[in-house]
C-alpha cells in the first residue's frame, strides 16, 4: 500500500493507539495535518505550542500513557522546548512530531528553519531527524518505545515537510526486534545477589524509613510498595513527584520529605539508619546539604536508571531495575529470610525473628508528628489563608480528584494539605519547576481522564503565563477548574526576598486585580469568581462543582504576606528545618 | 599526565549522522573534562569507535560511563585502565629547520623511530606514531628546536593481550565499584 509520509505518521500514531494529539498547525507540519482530518484520533488545538507539551505531559501522567504533541517548525518547534526539559526532569513519557522544513532547505537558514534535533539533544531521552519517508513507521515505533521503557521520558520526531509529501510503501513493525536500537536493552529485573543483602539490612534496620519517589508511579508500583511497607512495618515518606503514590491517610505515610516538608518527614529521614529509596533520586530539594543528610543512615537505592545509582549519595547496596519487579523480589527475599504477613509472627530461628523491635521507633515517628504537625492560623480572621481555601477545596471536592498546581507557593501547599489516597491525582512540576504548567497540564489530564474531576490550584503569576489554554479548554469542551491562589505576588520569590534579602522587594509584585481574572475567564468562555473572605470559599467551590460543562476560574484573594513553612533554607542542612514563623519576623 | 587521573573510555557507537555531537554534549552538559578524543569507523559499517580519555577528578568513572550508557546510539562501552591498555597515538609536527639544523632533527625522528613526511626549505615535517608518553618525550625534545606547527590524534587504544582477556568490563546496567566522592555541590536556589 502506497501512502504518503505524512499519511504513513497519522496511520503509525494509530497503530500506537494514540487516541488523542495536543498540537497547533503550521507551514512545515501541513502535510501531516491533512490526514488528521480522516484519522481516528481526536486533535486538540491548544492557543500555544507550549500549552501542548505540558497538556501532552498532564495527559501522560494521568493515564501513564505517552503524550503526543505536534507542532510546526522553528518557532513553533521552540516553544516546546520548555514542556520537553519539563518532560525530561521529570521522566514523563512524551513524543513530540515537530515539522521541519524540507531536506533539500535544511542548512540554508530557510523559513521557519530551526536545527531542533540539535536543541533538544540534552532535554529529550532521545530525538530523530526523518529523511526518508519509507523509516516513518520503523522511528515512530522506536520513539514510542524509547519513551515509555527503561526511565521514561519525551522524546522527538523531526520531520521535514518532503518526507511528508513522499510516497513510501506501508509496513508496521511487527516486533521490537525489527527496530533499529541496537544499543537500547532497558533492564527491569534486579540482581537477586542485591536484591538478598537490600532484605538483610531492612531486618537489621531499627530506625527504617521508605523514600518513595516518582518511580514508584511511572513503574505501577504502588500496590507493592503498599504490601513492602505494611509486611514490614515502615514509614513512608512521598516525595513531591511521589504524592500519592502511597495514601495519605495511610498510618505508616509520613508525607511529603524536602525543603518544604514536614517536620516528621524531613527528620525521620535524617534520623534513619536505613533509607529504603525507591525511584527517588535524592534530589537538592529533598537532601538539603548532601554532606549532612541522612548521616547515619545505610542507604539501599533501587532506580530504573544505573546512572541514578551513586549520582549523589553512594547507596550501600544499589539495585539498577524496574521498581514494581525490584519491590516484589524484595518481599520474595523477606519471605525466605522468614518475615512473616501481616499481623503474623516471623519464622522461628529466622532472620526476620531476630528483626530489632520498631516501636520506639514508630513512636519517636508519632511523637513528632504529634509535636510538629502542618500549621497555619486557622482562626478564620483577617486575610483569607491560602491554606484554608487548598483544605476546603480538598474537603468539598471526591477524594480521587485530580489535582495539577504550577510552581512556586500555591504549589507546596495544594502538596501539603492536600490528601492524596490515590496514585495518578497529583500533576505537577517537579524537576524544573515551570511556572505556568498548572492550565494545560490540568486540561492534558481532563481529557486522559474525563470521568475524574480535574481542578488546577494555580498561582496568580503561574496562572498569567499559560492562561490562554483556557480558550482551549472551553472550545473544546475540557470542563477544568482552576483555583488561583492570587496573592498579588510571585508569591515564592517574594518570600525569599522577606527571609534572606532583608525584604528588599524586587520585582515581585503582580497586583491583585490586574488583570481582573474574572472578566478574563468570561473573556475565555469560562465561568469567573471571586473569592475575598472565608466564609464565601465553601460555596464558590461548591458552584464550581456543579458546572461540568465548561471550564470555572476561582479568584482566591489571599493573604500575600502567608509563607511556606517548614522550610529548609538552600544549602543548609535539614536539621536546620525551620517549622514556622519566629516572633517578630519581618514582614508581618 | 598523572596516570590515574586519566582513563581510557572506548564506546561502540551507531554511525549515524550526530551521534559525536551527542556524546560531546553529554560531556559537556554533565561538566566532564574530556582529556583527548578519537573517532573512527570499525571493520562494520553500522558502528563507529569513539575513544575518549576522561579526566575521572572531574566525575567517577562510574557516573561518566553510566550516563553515557544512557545515550541511545551508544552500544556498549569498555572501560580501560591505562595499565591494562595498548594506547596508540601519532604526532605530527613542522619544525624550524635550517639546512645546517636538519641532521639534529632527522637524528632525533631516528631514534624515535619516527619519519620525516616532508620537506620544505627551511621547515621540515616529521611524524611519529607510539604510546603518549613517548610521544610526549618527543614533543620535550623537538620543542627547543622550534615547532611552527603541531597536531596530536588523541588517542586509540585496545584491551591488553595478557594470559587471558585484560581487566575488561563491559558495563550495562551493574553498579559495581561506584566512586567514592562527595558528589553534587550543595548550591541550591
Amino acid at each position: 500500500m502506497q501512502l504518503t509520509g505524512a499519511q504513513a505518521l497519522i496511520k503509525s500514531l494509530e497503530m500506537q493507539g494514540v487516541e488523542v494529539i495536543f498540537g497547533l498547525p503550521g507551514g512545515a507540519i501541513l502535510p501531516v495535518y491533512d490526514p488528521i482530518l480522516d484519522s481516528s484520533i481526536r486533535h486538540v488545538l491548544v492557543r500555544h505550542e507550549q500549552g501542548a507539551g505540558h497538556a501532552a505531559e498532564g495527559y501522560a501522567h494521568v493515564t501513564g500513557r505517552p503524550g503526543v504533541a505536534m507542532v510546526t517548525s522553528g518557532p513553533g518547534a521552540t516553544n516546546i522546548v520548555t514542556p520537553l526539559a519539563d518532560a525530561m526532569m521529570d521522566s514523563i513519557p512524551m513524543v513530540v512530531i515537530t515539522g521541519q522544513v524540507a531536506t533539500t532547505a535544511i542548512g540554508t537558514d530557510a523559513f521557519q528553519e530551526c536545527p531542533i534535533t540539535g536543541v533538544t539533544l540534552d532535554i529529550t531521552k532521545h530525538n530523530w531527524l526523518v529523511t526518508d519517508a519509507q523509516d516513518l513507521p520503523r522511528v515512530v515505533a522506536e520513539a514510542f518505545y524509547v519513551a515509555t521503557t527503561g526511565r521514561p521520558g519525551p522524546v522527538l520526531i523531526d520531520v521535514p515537510k518532503d518526507v511528508s509529501n513522499a510516497q513510501m510503501d506501508w509496513y508496521w513493525p511487527s516486533s521490537i526486534d525489527e527496530l533499529d536500537l541496537p544499543g537500547y536493552h532497558p533492564q527491569t529485573k534486579g540482581d537477586p545477589v542485591r536484591v538478598r543483602r537490600a532484605a538483610e539490612l531492612v531486618l537489621e534496620a531499627r530506625r527504617p524509613v521508605i523514600y518513595a519517589g516518582g518511580g514508584i508511579l511511572k513503574a505501577r508500583a504502588a500496590e507493592a510498595l503498599r504490601v513492602l511497607a505494611e509486611r514490614c512495618g515502615i514509614p513512608v515518606v512521598t516525595t513531591l513527584m511521589a504524592r500519592g503514590a502511597f495514601p495519605d491517610s495511610h498510618p505508616l505515610c509520613l508525607g511529603m520529605p524536602g525543603m518544604h516538608g514536614n517536620y516528621t518527614a524531613v527528620t525521620a529521614m535524617q534520623r534513619s539508619d536505613l533509607l529504603i529509596a525507591l525511584g527517588s533520586r535524592f534530589d537538592d530539594r529533598v537532601t538539603g546539604k548532601v554532606s549532612a543528610f541522612a548521616p547515619d543512615a545505610r542507604v539501599i537505592h533501587v532506580d530504573i536508571d544505573p546512572a541514578e545509582i551513586g549520582k549523589v549519595r553512594r547507596p550501600d547496596v544499589g539495585i539498577a531495575g524496574d521498581c514494581k519487579e525490584v519491590i516484589e523480589e524484595l518481599i520474595v527475599a523477606l519471605d525466605g529470610l522468614g518475615l512473616g504477613t501481616v499481623g503474623s509472627p516471623p519464622a522461628p530461628g529466622s532472620a526476620a525473628a531476630a528483626r530489632p523491635d520498631l516501636a520506639p521507633w514508630l513512636a519517636q515517628v508519632r511523637a513528632w508528628q504529634e509535636q510538629f504537625p502542618l500549621a497555619y492560623d486557622r482562626s478564620g480572621e483577617g486575610a483569607l489563608k491560602p491554606q484554608f481555601v487548598v483544605e476546603t477545596l480538598r474537603d468539598l471536592t471526591p477524594d480521587d480528584t485530580i489535582v495539577a498546581s504550577g510552581v512556586g507557593q500555591h504549589q507546596m501547599w495544594a502538596s501539603q494539605y492536600w490528601r492524596f489516597d490515590h496514585p495518578y491525582t497529583w500533576v505537577n512540576s517537579g524537576g524544573a519547576g515551570t511556572m505556568g504548567f498548572a492550565v494545560p497540564a490540568a486540561i492534558g489530564a481532563k481529557v486522559g481522564r474525563p470521568d475524574k474531576m480535574v481542578w488546577a490550584i494555580d498561582g496568580d503569576g503561574c496562572f498569567q503565563m499559560t492562561a490562554q489554554e483556557l480558550v482551549t479548554a472551553s472550545a473544546e469542551r475540557i470542563p477544568v477548574k482552576v483555583a488561583i491562589l492570587n496573592n498579588a505576588y510571585l508569591g515564592m520569590v517574594r518570600q525569599w526576598q522577606e527571609l534572606f534579602y532583608a525584604e528588599r522587594y524586587s520585582e515581585v509584585y503582580l497586583s491583585p486585580d490586574l488583570p481582573d481574572y474574572v472578566k478574563w475567564a468570561e473573556a475565555m468562555g469560562c465561568v469567573g469568581l471571586k473569592v475575598e473572605s472565608h466564609e464565601e470559599v465553601a460555596p464558590a467551590i461548591e458552584k464550581a462543582n456543579a458546572i461540568d460543562d465548561r471550564p470555572v476560574v476561582i479568584d482566591f484573594r489571599t493573604d500575600a504576606f502567608e509563607k511556606v513553612y517548614p522550610m529548609v533554607p538552600a544549602g543548609s542542612s535539614n536539621d536546620d528545618i525551620i517549622v514556622g514563623p519566629t516572633e517578630g519576623e519581618g514582614g508581618r | 599526565m598523572a596516570a590515574e587521573r586519566h582513563h581510557i573510555v572506548t564506546a561502540l557507537v551507531e554511525n549515524k549522522s550526530g551521534v559525536l555531537a551527542r556524546v560531546a554534549g553529554l560531556f559537556s552538559r554533565r561538566g566532564y573534562n574530556i582529556y583527548s578524543l578519537a573517532v573512527a569507523p570499525t571493520d562494520n559499517v553500522r558502528f563507529s569507535r569513539i575513544t575518549i580519555v576522561v579526566d575521572v577528578e572531574s566525575a567517577p568513572l562510574e557516573q561518566i560511563v553510566g550516563q553515557l550508557d544512557k545515550l541511545i546510539n551508544v552500544v556498549s562501552i569498555t572501560e580501560l585502565a591505562p595499565q591494562a591498555a595498548v594506547e596508540r597515538e601519532l604526532l605530527l609536527a613542522t619544525l624550524q629547520a635550517q639546512p645546517e639544523a636538519r641532521a639534529q632533527v632527522m637524528q632525533l625522528v631516528s631514534v624515535f623511530e619516527g619519519k620525516i613526511v616532508d620537506i620544505g626549505r627551511e621547515q621540515i615535517t616529521v611524524m611519529l606514531a607510539g604510546p603518549p608518553s613517548k610521544i610526549d618525550d618527543f614533543e620535550d625534545l623537538i620543542r627547543p628546536i622550534g615547532i611552527v606547527e603541531l597536531q596530536r590524534t588523541g588517542r586509540v587504544a585496545l584491551p591488553k593481550l595478557e594470559r587471558q582477556a585484560a581487566r575488561l568490563h563491559s558495563i550495562d546496567g551493574g553498579t559495581d565499584d561506584r566512586g567514592d566522592h562527595d558528589p553534587m555541590s550543595d548550591e541550591a536556589g
